[in-house]
């Protein structure tokens, strides 16, 4: 009797544990998620594969740790509104390649570097993960992430380089491709497909 | 040092001034957004057409040229060079921002870098531990309250702002270095600057070659990059409004 007592509080408490711990997002969790993020990208750095592999691994990682759906409807912005949902899908789509061969490109920088996390502190509803990159031949400086759990996942949805906000950039980039090709959205998935 | 300020210097502080009380003012609202204030876009676009060009056909190959026949200790050496002679002005900047500790710092810095460091191609105060200094007039001017102004960018230059355009402006002016009765070169200040340029030029090639060369409006990039760089620096970033991504529709994406 007592055992299946001690059992049934057991479970109970278990089942009420599990999702707060799954799902409250805190400055632990927040900071751990971006150190497996740099965790995974050093990984992929050091493994020696060929870019366009590199390339594939970095959209699997760029996947697993950041809101994608965010990430893509910010960079669309107020033109986001007036796609149909076949074009919202297709665009997050190619939009996940470009920023994958875009950065990736750029991530052969980090070999020989590292990327360490200096503190982490709640803003509203999200966290902000303070790290100081230490490339080679360069002075240090400051990458921010932004992580919320918007989605039911911990992930990052922004990252700042020196203040730069990497999001707004994308907008503004997406936002002349689309001037580029007078508004036309199909048009402008199809160059982003394309765009290295 | 005896300060030695030639008749040139007044039109120049004259048409900073004009250039200054010119420009007109961005609505406090659209500031505090983050916006940004270019009212005179057409210009900068044509001067920024202009620099891609000279970028293109001189400074880039240049730059790429100076980066691969000289070794990168040496460039490190020149950068060094260049960052070190800019510290007396510095720290004049740093006293008229009110902060004389810091300003002491720029001074030591000058001082160890020039005796131990073979006249500033090396960098000793920082293996001592010495704080970085980096400084402007365009920050004291910030510190003095002045805005931000609107966008420009400057021929050969590259992006700016109005305030900043005064800044840099004084700053080549009020170098005590450029002044010096004893200056070893005419404008060893501007050579240097412009080598250690060159060195940022090649070092950091691919992502600036991104932003000119690869993006869809490369005036566009530069501007939004150079200005949230410049807030950053400044510590104006606060004041830019985050949105909130609880409140993004995301549907469908």
């Amino acid at each position: 009797m007592l055992n299946r007592r001690t059992f049934c509080l057991g479970l109970g408490s278990a089942m009420l544990a599990a999702p707060t711990a799954a799902l409250a997002l805190n400055e632990a969790s927040a900071s751990k998620l971006i150190d497996s993020l740099i965790t995974d990208i050093n990984k992929a750095i050091g493994s020696g594969k060929s870019e366009a592999a590199l390339f594939r691994d970095f959209e699997k990682i760029f996947k697993r740790y950041s809101d994608t759906s965010y990430i893509a409807a910010y960079a669309m912005g107020a033109d986001g509104r007036r796609a149909t949902s076949a074009q919202k899908k297709a665009f997050s789509k190619a939009f996940q390649g470009y920023m994958s061969r875009k950065y990736g490109s750029r991530f052969r920088e980090f070999i020989g570097g590292r990327l360490e996390v200096t503190g982490v502190k709640k803003v509203k509803k999200w966290y902000e993960v303070s790290t100081v990159a230490y490339l080679q031949g360069q002075s240090p400086f400051e990458v921010t992430f932004q992580v919320s759990d918007r989605s039911g996942k911990d992930l990052f949805f922004n990252m700042y380089i020196e203040g730069v906000n990497l999001l707004l950039t994308e907008r503004t980039e997406i936002g002349a491709m689309l001037d580029r090709r007078g508004g036309d959205i199909d048009a402008m998935i199809a160059d982003l497909k394309k765009t290295s | 040092m005896k300060l030695h300020l030639r008749p040139i210097f007044a039109p120049f502080l004259l048409s900073a001034a004009v250039l200054l009380s010119a420009c007109a003012a961005q609505s406090p609202e659209s500031r505090a957004a983050g916006e940004i204030f270019d009212p005179h876009e057409n210009t900068n676009r044509s001067i920024h057409n202009f620099n891609r060009g000279v970028d293109r056909y001189a400074f880039r190959p240049a730059s790429k040229g100076y980066v691969s026949v000289v070794p990168p200790d040496l460039v490190q050496a020149f950068n060094n060079f260049a960052v070190n002679i800019s510290m007396p002005g510095q720290a004049v900047n740093l006293l008229l921002q009110g902060k004389p500790k810091q300003s002491g710092i720029a001074l030591s810095r000058f001082v160890v870098n020039t005796i131990f460091g073979i006249g500033g191609l090396g960098d000793p105060s920082s293996d001592f531990n010495i704080a970085y200094i980096d400084t402007d007039f365009g920050e004291t001017l910030h510190v003095w309250g002045v805005e931000e102004g609107a966008y420009v960018e400057l021929p050969f230059y590259g992006p700016s702002t109005a305030r900043d355009s005064v800044g840099v402006v004084v700053d080549f002016f009020t170098n005590p270095i450029t002044f010096a009765r004893q200056n070893p070169a005419d404008n060893i200040g501007v050579y240097s600057e412009i080598v250690r340029r060159m060195g940022d030029r090649g070092t950091y090639s691919d992502t600036i070659d991104a932003i000119l060369y690869e993006s869809a409006d490369s005036y566009a990039q530069a501007r939004q990059i150079f200005l949230q760089n410049r807030r950053f620096q400044l510590g104006e970033a606060g004041a830019i409004t985050e949105v909130d991504p609880f409140e993004l529709d995301t549907e469908g994406f």
